[in-house]
């Protein structure tokens, strides 16, 4: 099943989507990691996204960061197209598994890096608050290689999130955190929704997932199995639901 | 977090603060640079220790061992350039950047060709220390030679390093794709250079510059343009 979250709403009223994307598909050889996916959603809004590994949620969001070309659909950041050039990435932030910071700069090299590249005015004060708001600027001057697989994970993010991103993408973002990360992160999620960017969260921990959202999708097969307002989830039996969707496959 | 302001940078400036981040990494780490500059230096030496001075005068053999060394110390940076993105996956933040995909080769470019020319500055006086050749007279065609050849090398070294790294054999793809390519560079490179050694006139090379510049044109702007292709998945 795939949805549009919010279709529902007026059309008149309805301001462009931070994210919208229609029919979008991935195929690697013969095999669909991603098959006809479409959703949109708007400023403030946050999607987790759950699924058994494999499912295509990486693909998915490699798909919304610009990174892998679809083989079908059209994805839509902030009214822009991926497809027509570069602009419609620079509304994009990604945060992954791997750090994607270069182990020999420092944390502050690593994020000025990355604000300029961004064309911010003043790279310099973007990296200190984005390193202010993962609490690591105390280690600002250390290169990223002295630091723990943690505080690599919170530059990684501050990384993320110094052009203030309209679309904030994240692929298990709290993995290696310790619990003043994590409320770091949580902070900075939180700030970045209250100044109207939308999130899709990909994580395999429901609880955290459910924390977060306003919308909830299991994908699997490269589809999306469920996707549905968070207020319309039963937490407490959606673990049991989402068990069962995901082993019904063997 | 207070609002920011920002205008994507363009190809021009995108492509320099890649290589700025580069050559700054290299700075710190210097791996690639020494290693390099040891490899040109043990190369130069072992030429040195292989040659019949009685069979071959050093006049004749120089351009030869000059473009060698050249060519495989800057396969070294060539293998380094796309590899430093490889560790954790730092190309997935350059292509999610809004710039252009060709900025990262440009950039990529750049950062090698001062690498190359780091090396050239390096071995060129060794070459000329250990095979007696006077450089006095010719220091600055030479030099312009050596970055006209730079160039060829590193437009298609770097478009096949970015090909190579994701490979499990890019340290024997990268000069498989590559020194095939580089022939055309070295046979006009070796060429200028015996005839600048010799004392003839730039004119008497220009044939061979000719083919130098003709091929740092077309594959500089060929390689540009397939860049994105071989990093789109």
């Amino acid at each position: 099943m795939s949805g549009h979250i919010g279709a529902s709403a007026p059309a008149p009223a309805m301001p462009v989507p931070v994210v919208d994307a229609v029919g979008l598909a991935r195929v690697f050889g013969g095999r669909r990691a991603v098959d006809d996916v479409s959703f949109a959603l708007h400023a403030g809004e946050c999607l987790a996204l759950f699924g058994p590994n494999g499912a295509g949620k990486t693909t998915l969001l490699r798909l919304l960061a610009g990174l892998l070309a679809p083989t079908a659909g059209e994805c839509r950041v902030h009214g822009v197209a991926l497809r027509d050039g570069p602009a419609a990435r620079g509304h994009v932030g990604l945060i992954s598994h791997a750090s994607m910071l270069y182990g020999a700069l420092t944390a502050r090299e690593n994020v000025e890096f990355a604000a300029r590249l961004y064309g911010l005015s003043d790279p310099g004060s973007a990296a200190r608050e984005a390193l202010a708001a993962m609490r690591v600027l105390d280690r600002a001057d250390s290169t990223v290689r002295a630091l723990s697989r943690g505080l690599q994970q919170r530059v990684s993010i501050a990384r993320a999130i110094v052009h203030q991103p309209r679309l904030l993408l994240c692929d298990e973002p709290y993995t290696g955190l310790d619990d003043a990360g994590s409320a770091a992160l949580t902070s900075a999620l939180a700030d970045r929704r209250a100044s109207g960017a939308a999130l899709l969260v990909v994580t395999h921990n429901l609880g955290e997932g459910l924390a977060l959202a306003t919308h909830a999708a299991i994908m699997r097969r490269g589809r999306f199995a469920r996707l549905e307002r968070r207020a319309e989830v039963d937490a407490a039996s959606y673990a049991s639901e989402y068990r069962e969707l995901v082993t019904a496959d063997g | 977090m207070a609002d920011v302001v920002a205008v994507p940078p363009g190809m021009v400036t995108a492509a320099w603060l890649v290589a700025r981040k580069d050559l700054a990494i290299e700075f710190r780490t210097r791996t690639a640079f020494f290693s390099a500059i040891v490899f040109a230096l043990m190369g130069i030496t072992i030429f040195y220790f292989a040659w019949d001075a009685t069979a071959v005068a050093a006049i004749d053999l120089a351009p030869g061992v000059l473009w060698v060394i050249f060519t495989f110390s800057g396969l070294l940076g060539l293998q380094r350039s796309f590899a430093v993105e490889q560790a954790d996956r730092s190309m997935d933040a350059l292509l999610s950047a809004p710039i252009d995909r060709e900025a990262i080769y440009l950039g990529k470019a750049l950062a090698n060709v001062l690498f190359v020319t780091g090396v050239q500055v390096v071995a060129l006086p060794a070459v000329a220390l250990f095979y007696n050749v006077p450089l006095g007279g010719i220091v600055v065609p030479l030099a312009g030679l050596a970055l006209l050849a730079a160039i060829g090398i590193v437009a298609v070294g770097t478009l096949f390093s970015a090909m190579a790294v994701n490979t499990r054999l890019a340290e024997l793809l990268l000069p498989m794709l590559s020194l095939p390519f580089f022939l055309p560079i070295v046979m006009a490179a070796a060429q200028t250079t015996a005839r600048l050694l010799a004392g003839r006139p730039v004119a008497e090379a220009w044939p061979w510059l000719r083919i130098l510049l003709a091929f740092d044109l077309v594959f500089l702007v060929a390689c540009t343009l397939a860049f994105p292709y071989t990093v789109e998945e």
